[in-house]
């Protein structure tokens, strides 16, 4: 198997996760979206009914939009999905190419669903446990710098933990066997994760967004990270299984044919 | 059964891995191109910005909030 040949399946699976992203997206997460506006316009129209575009992002329908909410909703959500779905797909297949053939005697389907779901959790959920999707209301303008500051840098962290904690694994396989290099590998990636995420500064700019709409957006953004992931995975360790049975069914004739 | 199937001699049928010298260029090429989609999608003209105004950070905004990236 070839490093193209994971790419070109990963770039398959990428796509196809980027319509379910879009599809959970728009269905789960969009009300909330729109439920979150709602309430920070009415807030702003409160504060300063007489200040026209005070705030720096307006996203409502009767402020000066580049692109109108209709279109944010739909077609730039779709394209943000899509991006993001073929970026990530076409890693996470690189990531199984690097993967198969080095972490002990998984195939290639293994390998990449393994790449997936720890890329999942590596890139999606420890640093939403960290630092959580806010909707649109939740986070003050002056302080976007740090907080972006802080959550790429505890996702760097997150990720290159990850990826040593899986090497270590990997090294001990031969000795310990399956089962404690699983354990050796996730309990260092949770050890080192924990400690570095109390030590980093916390964000907390929630004031007083009803608790209920943010509880119901962020599991929206949950839903919306699992199933890109998901996806993902899912399809890519079904071709890249697909294909590795067809070459050992070829390898398996060859043999036969070399011993006649 | 599954037990006696992988105890069978044959471990030495090792998975063939991709060499890194093969998987390097691939993984350069392509991680650059994913590099430069995912910071349009997730921090341009928020954090930092590279272009001016605000057409990209609008188009992909329910986006860049729904997975989860820091946004205003």
């Amino acid at each position: 198997m070839t490093a193209r040949a994971f790419l070109v399946r990963g770039l398959v699976a990428g796509l196809l996760a980027g319509f379910a992203t879009f599809l959970v997206a728009h269905q789960v997460g969009e009300p909330q979206v729109e439920a979150a506006i709602a309430l920070e316009e009415s807030a702003a129209h409160q504060a300063a009914p007489s200040t026209p575009g005070m705030s720096a992002h307006a996203h409502g329908s009767d402020h000066e939009t580049v692109v109108s909410r209709g279109t944010q909703r739909t077609w730039g959500l779709l394209a943000g999905s899509l991006g993001v779905g073929v970026a990530l797909g076409g890693l996470v297949a690189l990531g199984s190419a690097l993967a198969v053939g080095r972490l002990g005697r998984l195939g290639a389907a293994a390998a990449s669903a393994v790449v997936a779901l720890t890329g999942f959790v590596a890139v999606a959920l420890v640093p939403f446990l960290k630092y959580p999707a806010n909707p649109p209301g939740v986070g003050s303008a002056e302080t976007i710098g740090v907080r972006t500051e802080y959550y790429f840098a505890f996702l760097l962290i997150s990720v290159v933990t990850a990826a040593a904690a899986t090497v270590v694994a990997a090294r001990a396989w031969p000795r310990i066997g399956g089962w404690g290099a699983v354990v050796l590998g996730t309990g260092t990636y949770v050890v080192v994760v924990a400690v570095l995420g109390a030590l980093m500064p916390s964000v907390n700019e929630v004031g007083d967004f009803p608790a209920a709409t943010l509880w119901a957006f962020r599991r929206g953004s949950l839903f919306t990270l699992a199933a890109l992931w998901a996806t993902i995975g899912i399809v890519l360790s079904g071709l890249v299984g697909r294909l590795e049975q067809r070459e050992a069914a070829t390898n398996r004739r060859r043999t036969l044919a070399a011993s006649l | 059964m599954s037990h006696a199937a992988a105890a069978a001699p044959s471990p030495e049928v090792a998975i063939p891995a991709i060499p890194l010298a093969e998987l390097a260029p691939w993984a350069l090429f392509f991680g650059l191109i994913a590099t430069l989609v995912l910071f349009f999608v997730s921090a341009e003209q928020g954090a930092v910005s590279l272009t001016s105004g605000t057409l990209i950070h609008e188009f992909v905004h329910d986006g860049r909030h729904l997975l989860a990236f820091p946004c205003h």
